[in-house]
């Protein structure tokens, strides 16, 4: 299946080489099996049951009549449900949200929060009882919307400092030729994976076995064993294929539930979350208020940069996008500050999507960038080419590499930047106005420890067992690739196993961390396997197995500001006369480090800017301002860009090589999404002459624009 | 007078990938649910369950349809193809196989629908149906070449989150080139 | 979802009787939207009757010129229908504007007129809404209300009717026909929706348990030249949030018949008469359009949050005529 067929004497480089998907066959023909379709005897099936109170206390469950109706096994909630321990840190650093741990109290901290579980023999019969279900509440009165300034906000860290400072910013500012001061919101975001989480949990021989569909096998395995006070070994977790994540699929109140019901009732237990349920409990990317302050000489250099982020978390569970992050890396400036806070309200607990901080902070400093380029009159490509850092803003590190500008120089080539007219409202199609933006991305590259074995087998093919998890992004060929270089062999002679935690710790698919983390691993152990084999004469039966760890090697990295970073450019048509914006074609040049797969690289990197327009044009779920519950929550209600959004979009990368380091691979999950929003903006802007500073740019935002055409700055 | 109490579970037979399943069924089973639960033909996604994804698409009758919102009762006396019927034995369908060659996925889940989809788009095509894309819709205008948008809009049945729309376009032009060849060489053998 | 018996129809009296004897039944159609409803709990049938094999699967040509279209008929068909497309090009239009190609496969033309509102308070079956629960509230107007009514609206429901081929038929003056327990009867479509009043759960002037048999299209020469267009916030596969079925007649410059709907602005495909009269007679320009849309629009009461909808619908308004009128001059 491979494009080019390496001959068995001569073996090339499988790495670099595009692949189809190894599982590609299972997939095309519906032999893949997800979670939720692996098949168990004397199944049931739980059913959650969520508020439809936005805060407030449980009175009453009244389970008596449902246990009556066809079928129904039991109910759980929190007078029944055995208490969890929720007291811990877990693998990357975060305590569990409380809205997966569920059944332990009686307080209803948002709407939709699960406060039972019903599980029958049929899922008609756990449905029915669940909709039965009474329970009744005290409500309390809730606040569910973020405004700037807020008065509860504070400064929140997360995963990386909450505020960074330096130099006199209000000085800076006074001193500048050019001052942008603007401010950009986004809204909350739903994952929206085809997918909706599924697990079945079951105690098998002595051991909680739980079928998943997660990001880390390892991780929802730890988090569970963790939970349920169990022995680590005792828990077992696959999760093979996953249809799809972006930060979604960790612990959630699925496994959690499923896991007490198939303890209760000691058989097999599936729950199985609807598409309406995923909006409250599987976590979205919080809404954000976003305000940046931008200082330029005349020259466009930059003298100032602020870069100030607010989002919402929920009152049980602090998550911080940080959206001003972006900012510590893009862009130096004499005076230079950056600040995430957050504000508890009464909704659902946020969590990691796709690019979590990068993808609302690069809408909002890479639309300012373009305004600053319009008052300037420096070209938005020039005037991001003189703002390069050459150490990393706030931490004052080298950069690995930084290859932006070599993006910029490719894709400016390719999209014909150069004949660009930059005055806005001048070109026509038809009753469609045109425009064209730009936009840069960065993302970080960073790797966390990982554990793999790999073994040679008698017959001559070896077997990579890892705890990865293949989302989409085509890791299980990554890593197959990887291996067979590693061993000198070919892809063919490979068969990598992933998505079980019982082959050890490692990395989840998150963080563009996956492939890297992973593939260190392998090669790691493959190195060593082909040292044994090269002093063994012959392979035993079992085989000859090796297990890597990289922690030592990881934690020996040197300090450095590693990243991807990115182009974006699109082109846009406008129809003022009912508000639609379509896009008409979407370039993307990145330097991503080392390409593993061609193939599915390249559509990775193609999904995340379609991502970006779905951002920039469509995604916003919608609350109510009064119940503080969502406003039709499910996909004809929530839109996500479907084909008729997406024109075909090209993507290119340049090389981009760090001598330094042992892996090379960058990861491509997330940098496509970085800057393709504000790409878009932007390209509105120069289509319509109208600032677009709130996402998403519906047709009514377009409508309710001053009448623009014919160029000047004007507010949306 | 009052109609008679109503079963509310049918004996019924489903005629899916040639073959004759005979199930006894709760009404509220949808042909979804009897595939992935009582027959386990798991190829056919769950999505949505609300008809706004066509991960569930199969085809009924050579139509296709989302089988979330199709009752499995109603289903009784109609031909069904899966995502598991479509190709000939080992021999992928042409539709199969452009979306592996091509990677027109990613995570897979709403892959079966889009071949189901774009195997009944192909046809609907080639039947002459225009689309809201096409310029034209009058009978006289003849069908409209397949182009990009004209799929696009065709598909847009079927939503990819993972955003692989690109290639799953690509995938499906290079399907229906291939098919329209096999047409236009079926007709000359036939004329000849 | 409660459990629910199940019979097909074999013919159309006998569909009748089944829903005459029986106030929780249902007809089964496409199933498009009634399947997703029960799930949700918003129905919940005792029993549902599935119609779709009664033999009203045909479009017919009528002694006077126009078409009869038969109940079953499917979206797809009925868009792919040459006549359809030769004679009411707007009708074609609209129904593949409409939902996805699977959905269009299911879906019936008795049941799209059928089709309950998309608004998110009715679909959410915990909360309150008058068109479901009545007097039970309507959290729309102080709540989200984006792409709600603008015209024809009462402060009890302000949801929008979903569909686009009913705005294309409700242009073209089609009449629906239905058999109930009291016999046969038939309806403008203009007369088949009721007005919202402090009424809203009531919504169409059908008999109890009637089941409509066909949809007749008159014969309109002006619809030859006719256009559907829809604004959504995608570029498919969603709900309009404006659209306009459009017909223009036009003899030296001057507009001999026009005929206007416009959907997604309230409970029912609106009949655009105040415009239609503005347009008759006059010259076909921008002024004229304008002033027709305005005529039209002048009794929108917008919410504070979709009031875009006005200049929407003006602009949608004047670009299809226009778009018709160009056309007309080639």
């Amino acid at each position: 299946m491979t494009t080019t067929t390496p001959g068995p004497q001569a073996v090339r480089g499988a790495v670099g080489v595009a692949h189809t998907r190894v599982e590609g066959r299972d997939k095309v023909t519906g032999a893949a099996r997800y979670a939720g379709e692996i098949p168990f005897a004397d199944l049931a099936h739980g059913w959650l049951v969520l508020s439809t109170v936005t805060r407030g206390r449980i009175r009453t469950v009244q389970t008596a009549p449902v246990l009556d109706m066809p079928g129904v096994l039991t109910v759980l909630h929190h007078g029944n449900a055995p208490r969890l321990n929720t007291d811990y840190i877990g693998m990357l650093g975060t305590p569990p949200d409380p809205t997966s741990a569920v059944f332990q109290n009686d307080r209803v901290p948002f709407a939709g929060w699960p406060v039972a579980l019903v599980v029958a023999e049929t899922p008609e019969e756990a449905r029915e009882a669940a909709e039965a279900l009474v329970v009744t509440y005290d409500q309390e009165p809730h606040e569910t919307v973020l405004v700037d300034g807020h008065p509860g906000a504070y400064p929140a860290a997360g995963h990386m400092p909450a505020e960074t400072e330096k130099g006199d910013l209000e000085a800076q500012l006074a001193a500048s030729a050019h001052v942008v001061d603007a401010r950009y919101t986004t809204p909350e975001e739903q994952h929206s994976m085809m997918e909706p989480h599924a697990a079945t949990a079951r105690w098998e021989g002595g051991r909680l076995e739980v079928v998943d569909s997660n990001q880390g096998a390892g991780w929802v395995q730890s988090e569970l064993a963790t939970m349920f006070s169990l022995d680590a070994s005792s828990v077992r977790v696959r999760s093979e294929h996953i249809g799809g994540g972006f930060g979604s699929k960790g612990l959630r109140a699925h496994q959690v539930s499923a896991v007490m019901a198939a303890t209760a009732l000691q058989r097999p237990v599936r729950v199985v979350l609807t598409r309406r349920q995923t909006f409250s409990l599987a976590g979205y990317r919080s809404p954000t208020t976003q305000r940046i302050r931008l200082g330029a000489a005349p020259d466009g250099r930059l003298l100032a940069l602020e870069h100030r982020s607010l989002n919402q978390t929920s009152t049980v569970y602090e998550f911080v996008e940080p959206s001003a992050g972006v900012a510590r890396v893009l862009y130096d400036a004499d005076a230079h500050r950056t600040a995430n806070h957050v504000v508890r309200l009464d909704v659902p607990s946020p969590t990691w999507m796709r690019a979590p901080g990068e993808a609302p902070g690069s809408f909002a400093i890479e639309a300012a960038l373009d305004e600053l380029a319009e008052r300037t009159g420096v070209d938005p490509i020039e005037l991001r080419l003189r703002n390069e850092p050459h150490v990393g803003p706030v931490s004052g590190l080298p950069f690995s590499s930084h290859n932006l500008a070599a993006c910029f120089r490719e894709g400016a080539r390719r999209f014909g930047w150069a004949d660009r007219d930059p005055r806005p409202g001048v070109r026509r199609d038809g009753r469609l106005l045109l425009g064209t933006g730009t936009a840069a991305a960065s993302f970080g590259a960073g790797a966390a420890p990982s554990t793999a074995l790999v073994t040679a087998e008698a017959d001559r093919s070896f077997t990579v067992r890892i705890a990865a998890a293949d989302i989409g992004t085509g890791a299980r060929t990554a890593l197959t690739l990887i291996a067979a270089d590693a061993l000198g062999t070919t892809p063919e002679q490979v068969h990598v196993r992933i998505g079980d935690s019982d082959f050890g710790p490692a990395m989840i698919a998150g963080g563009s961390m996956g492939t890297r983390s992973w593939a260190w691993a392998v090669t790691a152990a493959a190195a060593e396997l082909r040292e044994r084999l090269t002093v063994t004469t012959s392979v035993p039966p079992e085989g000859i197995t090796v297990r890597s760890d990289t922690t030592a090697a990881v934690g020996a990295l040197a300090q450095k500001e590693r990243h991807s970073f990115g182009a974006q450019f699109a082109e846009v048509a406008v129809d003022t006369a009912t508000g639609e914006v379509r896009v008409r074609r979407m370039l993307g040049v990145f330097a991503a480090g080392r390409i593993v797969n061609p193939l599915t690289a390249r559509n990775q990197l193609v999904g995340g800017m379609t991502w970006g327009i779905s951002m920039a044009l469509h995604e916003e779920a919608v609350r109510d301002r009064n119940t503080g519950g969502h406003y039709a929550p499910d996909l004809a209600g929530y839109h996500v860009a479907t084909h008729a959004d997406v024109p075909d979009i090209e993507v290119d990368w340049v090389d981009d090589h760090d001598p330094d380091d042992p892996v090379g691979i960058k990861g491509v999950g997330e940098i496509g999404i970085v800057g393709a929003a504000a790409a878009v903006a932007n390209a509105v802007w120069h289509a319509t002459g109208v600032r677009h500073r709130d996402l998403p740019i519906r047709p009514d935002r377009v409508l309710a624009a001053p009448a623009s055409a014919g160029g000047g700055a004007a507010d949306a | 007078m009052a109609p008679a109490p109503s079963s509310t579970s049918s004996a019924i037979t489903l005629n899916i990938n040639g073959e004759k399943h005979h199930l006894s069924i709760d009404h509220r089973t949808t042909l979804l649910d009897a595939l992935r639960e009582r027959l386990d033909l798991t190829g056919t996604k769950k999505g949505c369950d609300q008809g706004q994804c066509g991960a569930c698409t199969v085809l009924v009758d050579q139509r296709r349809v989302v089988s979330c919102l199709s009752l499995a009762v109603a289903a009784e006396g109609r031909e069904i193809t899966t995502i598991e019927g479509v190709a000939d034995g080992e021999h992928l369908h042409p539709v199969q196989q452009a979306f592996l060659d091509l990677d027109g996925y990613q995570c897979g889940y709403c892959t079966p629908g889009q071949i189901c989809s774009a195997i009944a788009v192909i046809e609907e095509h080639a039947a002459g149906w225009p689309s809201a894309v096409t310029d034209d819709v009058g009978p006289e205008a003849g069908p409209p070449p397949l182009t990009p948008d004209e799929i696009r809009e065709r598909m847009s049945g079927n939503l990819c989150r993972c955003g692989a729309y690109v290639s799953i376009v690509r995938a499906v032009a290079h399907a229906a080139e291939a098919h329209a060849e096999d047409r236009t060489a079926a007709t000359k053998e036939a004329a000849a | 979802m409660k459990e629910f018996g199940y019979q097909r129809a074999r013919d159309v009296t006998g569909a009748v009787a089944l829903l005459a004897a029986d106030p929780d039944a249902r007809y089964l159609g496409g199933g498009t939207n009634l399947v997703d409803l029960m799930k949700t709990g918003v129905e919940r049938p005792a029993r549902l009757v599935d119609v779709r094999e009664l033999p009203l699967d045909r479009i017919e040509p009528t002694a006077d010129g126009g078409l009869r279209i038969g109940a079953t008929v499917t979206n797809s068909d009925l868009a792919a229908h040459p006549e359809v497309r030769r004679r009411y090009p707007a009708l074609t239009q609209a129904v593949l504007a409409g939902a996805s190609g699977q959905l269009r496969n299911m879906a019936t033309v008795g049941g799209n007129l059928l089709q309950r509102t998309r608004c998110g308070y009715f679909t959410d079956a915990a909360g309150p809404c008058n068109k479901r629960n009545p007097g039970s509230g309507c959290p729309a107007v102080a709540g989200e209300h984006h792409n709600h009514a603008v015209l024809g609206a009462s402060g009890h429901c302000v949801a929008v009717h979903p569909s686009d081929m009913g705005v294309a038929l409700t242009a073209f003056d089609a009449v629906v026909s239905y058999e109930s327990a009291d016999g046969p009867g038939e309806r403008p479509i203009t007369d088949l929706y009721l007005p919202v009043g402090d009424t809203p759960h009531r919504e169409t002037a059908l008999p109890p348990g009637a089941l409509i048999t066909h949809v007749s299209l008159p014969a309109a020469p002006v619809a030859a030249r006719s256009r559907y267009r829809k604004v959504r916030e995608r570029a498919s596969f969603a709900f309009a949030i404006g659209s306009v079925a459009a017909a223009l007649d036009i003899e030296d410059g001057r507009i001999r018949e026009a005929r206007l709907a416009l959907g997604a602005v309230a409970s029912r495909p609106w009949r655009a008469r105040a415009a239609e009269a503005v347009l008759t007679g006059a010259p076909a320009d921008g002024a004229t359009f304008a002033a027709a849309a305005d005529a039209e629009l002048a009794a929108a009461e917008p919410l504070p949050d979709n009031g875009y909808k006005v200049p929407l619908m003006r602009n949608l308004v004047v670009a299809v005529l226009t778009e018709l009128a160009g056309r007309d001059a080639r």
